[in-house]
């Protein structure tokens, strides 16, 4: 009996082993290198500063400036990646011919290297030998070729564009697996009521999609709001901090500036941030439900 | 021929003009990498190329260390492939098969887990594979990677033991078989389309990961993503060079994605459509 209790911990050991040592007490570490002075150039002196680098971060400009970035990031990036998806999720559910090849090849954007994704729109995007400069110009969208990735307001544009050409199949596929999912019945009962294609879509489809929506919501958030790897590999944050979001500057200020502390406390600022979202989010879900 | 009319304008030509979005970049890519030099060097870049030419994965291959960085990646992504399922499955059959104190907290710690941000861990574990010596070794790319696919691959396999009747389990045990055989003899091969999905997503996550590789890593042992950012940061970028390598990273990723779509869709949807 004793041993049975014990059995599946000792299947849980090595998974929980591998997390605890490289999660876990890198958290904890993060979070206490957030209260220390540790520069990389000092390994020696890393006495303890209290809330010093919180301080420090928060009276940075550009830690306003990457927060506002990151939020304009998730919120602009996510909810189109969603339109689009959905869109895409509602075509490919009709029947057509080619519908199966249609919905296979729909994912390929969601399967390549962010650093991939990243090559391939900098080339794009290329001031002089970029095909969309080429393509704008030749459909008369375009005056002149714009230097995409060299000015502050394209440049952000830019990255969010790449960042929705890798994302929305993930909602497309998402979503359509929800809609396969809502009985074919109901959309019949509401025939026969009368219910106009618009009416459907409020008071079946939406509602029948309604959890997958929520989460595919809040994982694909999590995720935008932690990834900056395209950003690193398209613009590095650049022209000067127009497209530095919170994860690329906590990134940044440990990497180039070398000085972990502040990192540490800029990453920890990030978690706090989305940990408060997350929470909201359940403590909201079981309201619902209650 | 009014409804076939509706459904090429409704349907079908709105699919196309996704379709379109979708894959022009990855084709254009895949052209890029095919077109000679000289067509290349000066705008307008016509759409359709003159001359094909396979005179970039050539130079790629014999003149820079890609064939080295795609050895490196393949090394990593299998040890990841083999250490995230070593981890997960005997995890996901705890799961599934035991009922304990503290089962359901440790399923959502283990998605908590995805919350944190890999800049949060990476410093970390940049200073503590540093102090062990791992660091730009293959272990500690191996590792990172398993432990942070952990709680998806976790997740999915879960589901896959769910669906195999526990009556096997107990008829084996009658017969003498150790929790440990079952899960080799009876749980592996039942399970094995699960496992070779999420050894598929494994494999991919880790193929593509870039974060890790360059901070855990990328001298001795460089990934080809590292690789790839690094040909750019070279003073005169060449765009061919660089479109042939992110082809040849590329089309591994995709052929295994299109291949494990279905079953990795199918558990990552899985317990929101049925809820």
């Amino acid at each position: 009996m004793r041993r049975e209790a014990l059995a599946p911990w000792l299947f849980l050991a090595p998974a929980l082993a591998a997390t605890g040592l490289l999660v876990l007490l890198p958290v904890l570490q993060s979070v206490w290198m957030s209260f220390h002075h540790v520069v990389l150039f000092e390994p020696q002196h890393q006495p303890f500063v209290g809330l010093a680098n919180y301080v420090a971060s928060l009276q940075d400009p550009v830690f306003w400036s990457s927060l506002w970035n990151s939020i304009l990031w998730v919120v602009s990036a996510v909810s189109l990646q969603f339109l689009l998806g959905l869109g895409t999720a509602l075509l490919l559910n009709r029947s057509f011919a080619w519908r199966g090849i249609a919905r296979a090849l729909i994912v390929v954007p969601w399967a390549l290297p962010s650093v991939i994704i990243g090559l391939i729109w900098t080339w794009m995007l290329d001031f002089n030998l970029g095909v969309l400069n080429d393509l704008g110009m030749r459909f008369g969208l375009l005056a002149h070729p714009v230097p995409w990735l060299a000015q502050p307001n394209t440049a952000f544009a830019a990255v969010v564009l790449a960042l929705i050409w890798q994302g929305f199949p993930f909602f497309a596929v998402t979503l359509l697996a929800g809609l396969q999912a809502i009985p074919a019945e109901l959309y019949e009962a509401a025939s026969i009521d009368g219910a106009s294609p618009l009416h459907k879509f409020i008071h079946v489809t939406l509602p029948g999609l309604a959890s997958v929506i929520s989460t595919s919501l809040l994982l694909r958030m999590i995720w935008v709001a932690n990834s900056l790897d395209l950003i690193l590999v398209m613009t590095n944050g650049g022209p000067g901090t127009a497209t530095q979001t919170l994860p690329l500057h906590a990134f940044l200020t440990a990497w180039s500036g070398g000085d972990y502390g502040q990192g540490s406390a800029l990453a920890v600022i990030l978690t706090l941030l989305l940990l408060g979202v997350v929470v909201l989010r359940v403590w909201r879900a079981r309201e619902e439900f209650a | 021929m009014k409804k076939r009319v509706f459904r090429l304008l409704g349907t079908e030509l709105p699919a196309i003009l996704v379709l379109i979005f979708a894959l022009f970049p990855f084709l254009w890519m895949v052209l890029s990498s095919l077109r000679p030099n000289a067509e290349m060097d000066s705008a307008p870049i016509a759409l359709l190329p003159n001359v094909l030419t396979l005179a970039h994965y050539i130079e790629l291959l014999r003149r820079t260390s890609f064939l080295q960085n795609l050895r490196d990646s393949l090394i990593v992504a299998t040890g990841a492939v083999t250490l995230g399922l070593l981890l997960a499955l005997p995890a996901a059959y705890a799961f599934s098969r035991f009922r304990f104190r503290g089962r359901q907290a440790l399923r959502i710690q283990f998605l908590v887990i995805n919350m944190f941000p890999v800049v949060m861990l990476i410093l970390p574990l940049f200073v503590l594979f540093r102090q062990l010596h791992l660091l730009d070794t293959y272990f500690a790319l191996i590792a990172g990677h398993a432990t942070f696919t952990l709680p998806f691959a976790v997740w999915l396999l879960t589901s896959y033991v769910d669906g195999i009747p526990p009556d096997l389990d107990q008829a084996a045990m009658i017969d003498g078989a150790t929790r440990l055989q079952i899960l080799r003899l009876i749980i592996l091969p039942l399970a094995m389309p699960g496992v070779i999905a999420v050894a598929i997503y494994l494999f991919i996550a880790s193929w593509n990961e870039y974060l890790f590789a360059l901070m855990l890593a990328g001298r001795n042992v460089r990934t080809v993503t590292v690789a790839l950012q690094m040909f750019i940061g070279e003073n005169q970028i060449q765009w061919g060079l660089l479109m042939a390598g992110g082809t040849l990273v590329a089309l591994p990723a995709v052929i295994l994605f299109l291949f494990a779509q279905r079953r990795l869709v199918g558990g990552l949807t899985g317990g929101a459509v049925k809820g």
